[in-house]
């Protein structure tokens, strides 16, 4: 079954087309990478799909397992399975992190009928994660993002993920800002996430993540529009020759 | 002059059904008679069984009072108030005065207390919690009185202490807040009824927490009561009140007036949640808050604290402030102000410090949705003789959906020059990006906003005693539920 099917979307934002025509399709346990040069839409793309306010589908569609999403508000659609780890993760002064994470995933819970998790639940499990992505106890009695460096947001991104356990993920560029070692433990997170049920959307602007990331497919967006998709070869291929070869080429 | 009535009356379908305490006790009730006059002011104190005395002052505060005005400063708008279209005392018929012990207390008003989740039964109280309940004028129970007189605490109604402790309430009652400090505290002077009166003898360590809960119940009563804690040397109390009141599309008064008595070396620490009726979403019936809280830290190395989260009420005039005569001693307001639909909201505090090495901190957040307006007002007044005075003030704002308003107004008065003031202020708005943030993982509009306000309020919100914090948590959400969206 198709996870994730985007049909001719059109999206503007404040009046103005940013995606002028995206189809992409994500079957289960597919992870594809999007890349493309700076303001090429990537971004527009990965908020219209987890339901941002103010992104606007002019035309077209988005059917995720089969239903339209469109209408779903953002946190409906993290219910569902829908997960986005975005590219500047927001500081939320005074909520502490791990207050913050069993909120959000009762609120998930809750809308879905299940149980919520106790405290002693939610603690066990975000300890699990933490500690794979070597995040330290003491970052998650802090204030959520506020004050965190620009990787140690990125992996909280990625225990978000990993606790929530989505359906579909969407990664917008967390690899930018990452050093090396810490681009190892997000890459083996992200990996740890593939499964035969789920898909993932890893949007990045450098071929480098995609040394520890290998993709099923790889899809280029330029200008608000998919120019080329191909395998994992295209990756290489951008890095060679650049983002002007292809975009020009197509 | 007395009349029972039945509060059974009708209460009109509101749409405030957000607020989740406005219910009515259908309950028999002895009232004074309509309006304010010098036999009002004979009949509460003769109900009360007085001594002479205390009916002497109530008259002279009623002779100062009807010579006074309202005050007009603060940045509230209101109709005038007709002082005589109201009742001053209103008490249930089956409750006596003075409640011999809890069994004595009426079924339905214990029910009352239930449902507001306050169970008077000792056995299922939160441990380590005393509470005094008042209920219109009066105070219909206090528990585990027997514990905090082992500790040689005294925690009864005010009514009580007149009658069984007259030599320390002479020496005390109005000595913070004078007779004739304001029109409300004046007003409150001639006519209170009941509140909670604490001492905390020299050198004791209050064994618990210690909270008193007002009921209003009666529709067009106003409620007047009157608080006195005296923490003697080196002693320490922490205290608690909480308020609400039914749904009533008429305005009620609330004049309530506080004080506090810090000697050498004690603290107390003063933390109100006020969940007055705040009105429907149209403005119509709430509250007026009109209150006058001061301590005293009367004693070298003394500190007072206060922490209130004020979220309910139509209007709020309320400046919980500080004396600090003591040398070394130490005053605190932390709050939070939260405004929604049409609630106007005054409040702030004042530190006056007169001692040697007094230190003073503010800690302010107001929020403001709806079409309400949040001021926050605040006196830092440095006297001559206080060397090396330190005050630090944090004032933020926040601000949800374009109607609302936020003020503040700071005086700062420095009469020596070792003074070190230093006030912040911050203005911001719950931004788009942390609001998509939250409901991207799942929570709900509505929730991610009460989410990011009791971040905003966290450094208020610790200082809460444990018990009490959560409950203002939830509080926060409620009182803001409606203003997205
Ligand atoms: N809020 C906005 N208002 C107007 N234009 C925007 C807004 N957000 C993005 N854009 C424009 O949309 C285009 C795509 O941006 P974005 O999706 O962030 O690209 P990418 O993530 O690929 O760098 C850019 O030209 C950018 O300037
Ligand atoms: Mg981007």
């Amino acid at each position: 079954m198709k996870l994730l099917e985007i049909d001719d979307l059109h999206v503007s934002v404040q009046g103005k087309e940013i995606l002028k025509g995206i189809t992409l399709s994500v079957p289960e346990g597919e992870l594809h990478a999007i890349m493309g040069p700076n303001g090429s839409g990537k971004s527009t793309l990965s908020y219209t799909l987890a339901g941002r306010e103010g992104y606007e589908v002019t035309r077209g569609q988005v059917l995720y397992r089969g239903d339209d999403l469109t209408a779903l508000s953002p946190d409906r659609r993290a219910a569902l399975g829908v997960f986005l780890a975005l590219q500047y993760p927001v500081e939320i002064p005074g909520v502490v992190t791990l207050t913050f994470l069993k909120v959000a995933l009762n609120a998930q819970r809750r809308a879905r009928g299940e149980q919520e998790f106790d405290a002693v639940q939610v603690l066990r499990s975000v300890r699990q994660n933490a500690a794979a992505l070597n995040i330290p106890e003491d970052m998650l009695k802090r204030p959520l993002n506020a004050g965190f460096s620009g990787g140690e947001k990125k992996r909280m991104e990625i225990l978000q993920m990993a606790l929530f356990e989505p359906r579909l993920a969407i990664l917008d560029e967390t690899d930018s800002g990452l050093d090396i070692d810490a681009l190892r433990l997000v890459a083996s997170g992200v990996n740890a996430q593939r499964a035969p049920d789920r898909g993932i959307l890893v949007i990045t602007h450098y071929q480098r993540l995609l040394d520890y990331i290998v993709p099923d497919r790889v899809h280029v967006l330029a200008g608000g529009r998919i120019v080329r998709s191909g395998g994992p070869d295209l990756a290489l291929e951008l890095e060679k020759s650049g983002y002007g070869a292809v975009v020009e080429v197509a | 002059m007395t009349a029972a009535y039945d509060t059974s009356e009708r209460v009109a379908e509101l749409a405030g059904e957000k607020y989740k305490d406005g219910f009515v006790t259908e309950i028999e009730m002895v009232r004074a008679e309509k309006g304010l006059n010098e036999e009002v002011v004979r009949f509460i104190s003769a109900r009360k069984q007085e001594p002479e005395w205390m009916l002497e002052w109530r008259l002279s505060a009623f002779q100062r009072w009807r010579q006074m005005s309202e005050p007009k400063w603060a940045r509230v708008h209101y109709p005038p108030i007709d002082y005589q279209d109201a009742y001053y005392y209103a008490a249930p018929k089956s409750q006596p005065d003075r409640p011999a012990s809890l069994d004595d207390v009426d079924p339905k008003l214990i029910e009352t207390y239930q449902k507001l989740g306050i169970p008077l039964s000792e056995q299922k109280l939160l441990a380590g919690v005393a509470v005094d309940a008042v209920f219109d004028s009066v105070s219909v129970a206090t528990t585990f009185k027997r514990r905090l007189n082992e500790a040689g605490v005294i925690f009864c109604p005010i009514s009580e202490a007149i009658r069984d402790y007259p030599d320390l309430v002479r020496k005390y009652l109005g000595s913070v807040v004078p007779v004739t400090d304001n029109f409300f505290a004046t007003l409150n002077s001639a006519v209170f009824s009941d509140g909670s009166f604490v001492y905390v003898p020299e050198g004791v360590r209050c064994p618990m927490e210690l909270s008193t809960y007002f009921r209003i119940n009666a529709s067009e009563t106003g409620q007047f009561e009157r608080t006195l804690i005296i923490a003697d040397k080196n002693s320490y109390v922490s205290y608690l009140e909480g308020c609400t009141a039914p749904k009533r599309d008429r305005h009620q008064l609330h004049a309530a007036v506080v004080e506090l008595v810090a000697l050498d070396g004690a603290e107390i620490k003063y933390s109100t949640v006020q969940n007055w009726y705040p009105g429907d979403e149209n403005g119509r019936g709430g509250i007026y808050n009109f209150v006058t809280k001061r301590g005293d830290c009367r004693g070298r190395g003394s500190k007072i604290s206060w922490t209130q989260v004020e979220t309910g009420s139509a209007i709020t005039w309320k400046y919980p402030s500080c004396i600090l005569r003591g040398d070394d001693s130490i005053g605190e307001f932390y709050s939070i102000a939260i405004t929604n639909n049409y609630q106007q909201a005054d409040t702030g505090t004042k530190m006056l410090h007169l001692g040697r090495n007094t230190r003073s901190r503010i800690i302010s957040k107001g929020i403001s949705a709806g079409r309400a307006q949040n001021t926050y007002r605040g006196l830092v007044s440095v006297h001559a003789k206080a060397e090396n005075a330190r005050n630090h003030t944090q004032c933020d704002s926040l601000l949800i959906g374009p109607h609302c308003g936020a003020h503040t107004v700071p005086y700062i008065e420095g009469r020596n020059p070792s003074a070190k003031i230093e006030h912040e202020a911050t203005t911001s708005k719950i931004s788009d990006d942390q609001l998509f943030y939250a409901m991207a993982r799942g929570i709900p509009e509505e929730e991610a906003v009460a989410l990011i306000v009791n971040g905003f309020c966290r450094e208020v919100l610790q200082q809460l005693p444990m018990e009490f914090a959560v409950e203002a948590q939830k509080l926060v959400g409620i009182s803001l539920e409606g203003s997205v969206g």
